[in-house]
């Protein structure tokens, strides 16, 4: 058994002191943000990428997914006692979890949320194992052409899942690609512009870009709306446990939840935050039992099923990344950054050339999805008085982590000066209502895609056709159109606008 | 021509303004052709795609009746430019400007000062609280990323530590 020997493997580089410390670490980190408000996993990946310059890469990579996962957990807490999603994946968490806390069982809808998502971690990680090498074995087939289709796919998928405008999205990602192009073209060495300014040679860093536009730009929106009291609700802990009645409820809500995240976090665009809304829809379609507490008035399968499903997404995100090299959303274009910040190149060769890195990270999500647990049902009291702590401590806090992390990651003030330029363009993107993910997913791609299309027109001689007439590519790029022929169907035009504006 | 999205129609200008400025700056770098992509191409290419995409949102913009007009709504100005300034005095303390004879300050100084103009762009400001905040932002970041992490930068001003 192959997948034995390479989980076993996977757990002894995630059993050593170090590594045990960094997912830790990580899934602390994680549940902070997750918990508070106005914090969200892209901007502090961004700004902990410089500090893991000096750790060996498979503790920074632990670290930083135990971040994006632990943000999962944190995130329900919130949504449940403050009415407030802590994070966009615990959204549809608020609708029902609260209600269940003005109803005193805050405590069995933290336990389900935390319970949910601890067997949807575990399964989603079985899942990452699984499907890893099956996968990685498809991607060695690929040629530039079909790179360059799934790229297109990705992308097209990360934007039809997005809420509003579906030109917008578009626009975004291309001027993402864009902006990824301003540097020095590795194919001929000319400096695209730069305007004589040595630094731009480079290219624009994408951490400042990142932290300019995902720290300082939703602070300055943040601040900019009138901010309501927080209202939080207080829990026993030996309130916490759910009763027979919510076991009986909550289990098959846990699994349809687990399977559909798992599968929906597979999909290039998806992870937790698709997955949460689809499980949400997907119960609420389901029929009450009698005497079921109705879906808005706090029915703990509310709860149950987006945390288990954002949970599983956000693991099984990680597949096309570590499979394809291809980030499926905006956090795990970061973890493309922080896989170069250590001469990763991200991809199928991963698993051959880093076998360690690649069963350590995700035996570490194991570990984690345990730590979790523990960190968040009988440490919730902590928790707690974390939400009291007022917005006007933490933003200038955020303020400064922001910068001293974009400092360091090439000890240079330049990275400061671009990251205060992209507070203001992130101001202005909030205001005219421009979904800045897809910027991210754009920027990490257009150097790519400029590659592969090339390459793949080289081999055509100047042949666009290429694209259509190899099977796997052409399949793909079919796989996006229908993506885009769907979404503007007008049925569905008009569900998809309903499903974003519940919130 | 009423606008009927306002939001719609400056996204769609921006796009339409960067892509077109993108394409132009392209024809300055090689072209070339498909079979052999020069320099140029690709942002043409993307360049021409984004200036398009803008234009449809400007027209629909235009076209398309919203409840509300989508209005873009008052900037928030002052923390806006509080955050901002906050962040380049940082730069300017911790790096210097060497082409104006300014010194580097050290990271230290750097956070006090941004800790207390960040805090300006908050709704409340309390002089007393915001001072103990940034001694204990001073204090935890030496202590993290100083002697914790060990990352290399000017902890105090250059003209003590020289």
């Amino acid at each position: 058994m192959d997948l034995i020997n390479n989980l076993a493997l996977g757990f002894s580089v995630a059993f050593t002191l170090q590594n045990l410390m960094y997912a830790f670490v990580g899934c602390l980190l994680g549940t902070l943000i997750g918990v508070l408000p106005g914090v969200g996993p892209v901007a502090t990946i961004a700004m902990l990428l410089p500090t893991t310059y000096a750790l060996p890469p498979v503790a920074a990579l632990i670290m930083l997914a135990g971040i994006y996962y632990g943000a999962q957990y944190g995130g329900s807490t919130t949504a449940i006692l403050v009415n407030l999603p802590g994070e966009a994946s615990s959204v549809v968490t608020v609708i029902d979890g609260h209600q269940m806390a003005r109803r005193g069982r805050a405590g069995p809808a933290l336990a389900s949320a935390a319970i949910g998502s601890f067997l949807a971690g575990c399964f989603g990680t079985l899942v990452l194992a699984g499907f890893a090498v099956p996968l990685t074995e498809v991607a060695f087939k690929f040629g530039p052409a079909e790179y360059f289709s799934l790229m297109v796919l990705g992308l097209i998928g990360a934007v039809v899942l997005a809420s509003g405008s579906l030109v917008k999205a578009i626009g975004m990602i291309v001027l993402g690609l864009l902006l990824g192009l301003v540097g020095t073209d590795v194919n001929s060495g000319v400096a695209r512009y730069s305007f004589d300014i040595p630094e731009l040679t480079d290219g624009i860093g994408f951490i400042a870009i990142a932290m300019g536009v995902f720290g300082y730009g939703e602070i300055i929106a943040n601040l900019g709306q009138a901010q309501g009291k927080r209202e939080v609700f207080d829990v026993k802990l030996q309130h916490l446990y759910p009763t027979k009645e919510d076991w009986k409820l909550m289990t098959p809500s846990i699994v349809r939840g687990t399977l559909l995240g798992s599968a929906l976090g597979i999909l290039p665009g998806g992870g937790a935050v698709l997955s949460a809304f689809a499980a949400y829809t997907i119960e609420k379609k389901t029929k009450l039992k009698p005497g079921e507490v109705p879906f808005g008035k706090g029915n703990i399968r509310g709860v149950a099923a987006p945390e288990s499903a954002n949970n599983a997404g956000s693991q099984t995100s990680f597949i096309p990344l570590l499979t394809l090299g291809i980030p499926p959303n905006a956090v795990m274009a970061l973890m493309v950054g922080a896989m170069t910040i250590h001469n990763i190149q991200p991809g199928p060769q991963v698993m051959t050339s880093n076998p360690d890195l690649f069963w350590g990270l995700i035996a570490s999500m194991w570990i984690g999805n345990a730590m979790l647990i523990i960190l968040n049902l009988p440490l919730i009291g902590l928790w707690i008085k974390l939400l009291t702590v007022p917005y006007r401590w933490l933003f200038p806090a955020i303020v400064l982590f922001c910068a001293i992390g974009v400092y360091t990651t090439n000890n240079n003030t330049w990275d400061i000066w671009i990251m205060g330029w992209f507070g203001i363009i992130g101001y202005i993107f909030h205001k005219l209502a421009m979904e800045p993910a897809p910027l991210l997913l754009g920027l990490i791609l257009g150097p790519m895609m400029e590659e592969n299309l090339r390459r793949a027109l080289l081999l055509s001689r100047g042949d666009w056709g290429i694209l259509v007439t190899r099977p796997l590519s052409a399949t793909l790029l079919a796989l996006a159109a229908a993506l885009l022929v769907i979404v503007l169907l007008p049925a569905i035009k008009r569900s998809r606008e309903e499903a974003f504006v519940e919130d | 021509m009423r606008i009927k999205s306002q939001k719609d129609f400056f996204a769609g200008l921006l796009y339409v303004v960067i892509g077109g400025g993108f394409a132009i700056g392209a024809t300055n770098y090689t072209v070339g052709n498909a079979a052999r992509m020069g320099p140029g191409y690709f942002p043409l290419l993307v360049g021409i795609l984004l200036a398009i995409l803008g234009a449809i949102i400007v027209v629909k913009s235009l076209v398309v009746e919203t409840p509300d007009g989508d209005k873009i709504g008052k900037w928030a100005w002052k923390p806006l430019i509080f955050i901002i300034l906050a962040n380049f005095l940082f730069g300017i303390l911790l790096g210097g400007v060497p082409s104006l004879g300014i010194p580097s300050l050290g990271v230290i100084v750097g956070i006090i000062v941004i800790t207390l103009v960040a805090a300006k762009a908050g709704p409340e400001f309390n002089l007393k609280e915001v001072i103990i905040l940034a001694i204990i932002l001073a204090v935890g970041s030496w202590v993290v990323f100083i002697w914790g992490l060990n990352l290399q930068m000017q902890v105090w001003p250059s003209f003590i530590s020289g």
